[in-house]
């Protein structure tokens, strides 16, 4: 095992998120280019992405009322794809419930998948950290990503035509998450949350408004759980 | 053509709820101690929601039209084999981005 830097969290946080402006770019032009496409304005464009931030749930909802259906659809749907965002909030509030209710207002304003995945990792590594080192941290993640997200959402508005297929961008958000999720696998608990999430969701796509995600999620949780108690039973984990 | 105000209507309402799904923990709960089984679940929240919400992708990429495709099936296994092994998120991405465009100029 690496042993930990003597960097400050704001340079490791910066750095630890920088690979993540490759996927939110593309995302983000993908994004802009789309909804203009649907007879956004670019003012409602950009409005969009600073007052959600998910771009997940940015397309399924642009993509349903595209489709014509019911603006309640749309927006419910939009909030299942969301959901998840819940499982983040309750999984951060251990290593920054402490903090001033402004600062968690914020955090939660803030709350994707990369500062989430990338502050969990880190607050994994450096047990040791204070408070005050774990906002650093997250906020200093979110420094390369989210300004990223409103600009390029800008850039694709303003650019209005679609990139080339050749470019496969669409790939760009399985790599990194791939890439992130890898280096988590510390145990065989991990490694089982992650497996037993994986094969849910793939035999979960048919269950409407992406809720087959939520319960893979709960899934892996769950194994991952047992399989801990298990294993500290068995006295091969600590 | 999307209708107005619906829109903004919508866009409204995702904004306001989707804060207050991240918020729900967070601002509520604060630094009252959970109890110890919530805990160990939540231990294991990113490991299971990531890679529930990246199989699917991976498995069929909406690029192809859902269908399994080759360069991004081996691309996906290099990124998570490298990561496994290098345990480096960058040495992992780079990788899997050399193998995707390797494979899709070798295979497409």
């Amino acid at each position: 095992m690496r042993a930990t830097t003597p960097k400050s969290p704001l340079k490791q946080g910066i750095r630890d998120a920088a690979p993540f402006i490759l996927v939110v770019s593309p995302f983000a032009i993908v994004f802009g280019v789309v909804a203009t496409e649907s007879g956004l304005s670019i003012a409602e464009t950009l409005l969009f992405s600073v007052a959600v931030i998910a771009g997940a749930a940015q397309f399924t909802t642009l993509q349903l009322l595209n489709e014509n259906a019911p603006a309640v659809i749309a927006l419910l749907s939009g909030l299942a794809v969301n959901l998840r965002m819940a499982m983040y909030s309750a999984s951060l509030t251990p290593y920054l419930g402490a903090a001033p209710l402004w600062q968690r207002a914020l955090v939660a304003y803030l709350t994707v998948d990369q500062s989430y995945a990338c502050s969990v990792a880190a607050y994994e590594r450096n047990a040791s950290w204070t408070l005050k080192e774990r906002m650093t941290y997250f906020f200093a993640c979110c420094l390369p990503v989210i300004p990223m997200w409103y600009l390029m959402t800008l850039a694709g508005a303003l650019i209005g035509e679609s990139i080339p297929e050749s470019a496969a961008l669409d790939f760009a958000v399985p790599i990194t998450f791939l890439a992130l999720i890898a280096p988590m696998m510390r145990t065989p608990a991990h490694l089982a949350a992650a497996l037993v999430a994986s094969l849910a969701a793939l035999s979960l796509t048919w269950v409407p408004y992406n809720l087959g995600l939520m319960i893979a999620a709960t899934f892996g949780m769950i194994v991952g759980a047992q399989a801990e108690l298990i294993l500290k039973k068995r006295g091969m984990m600590t | 053509m999307i209708e107005r105000p619906e829109l903004w209507y919508t866009i409204a309402g995702l904004a306001a709820g989707s804060f207050l799904l991240r918020f729900a923990f967070l601002g509520f709960v604060g630094d009252r101690p959970l109890p110890e089984w919530l805990l160990r679940h939540l231990r294991y929240t990113a490991v299971a929601v990531l890679p529930a919400l990246i199989a699917p992708m991976v498995a069929w990429p909406a690029a192809t039209g859902g269908s399994f495709d080759l360069p991004r099936g081996l691309a996906a296994f290099v990124t998570l084999a490298a990561g496994l092994w290098f345990r480096s998120v960058i040495i992992s991405i780079t990788a899997g981005a050399a193998t995707l465009y390797l494979a899709l100029y070798l295979l497409g």
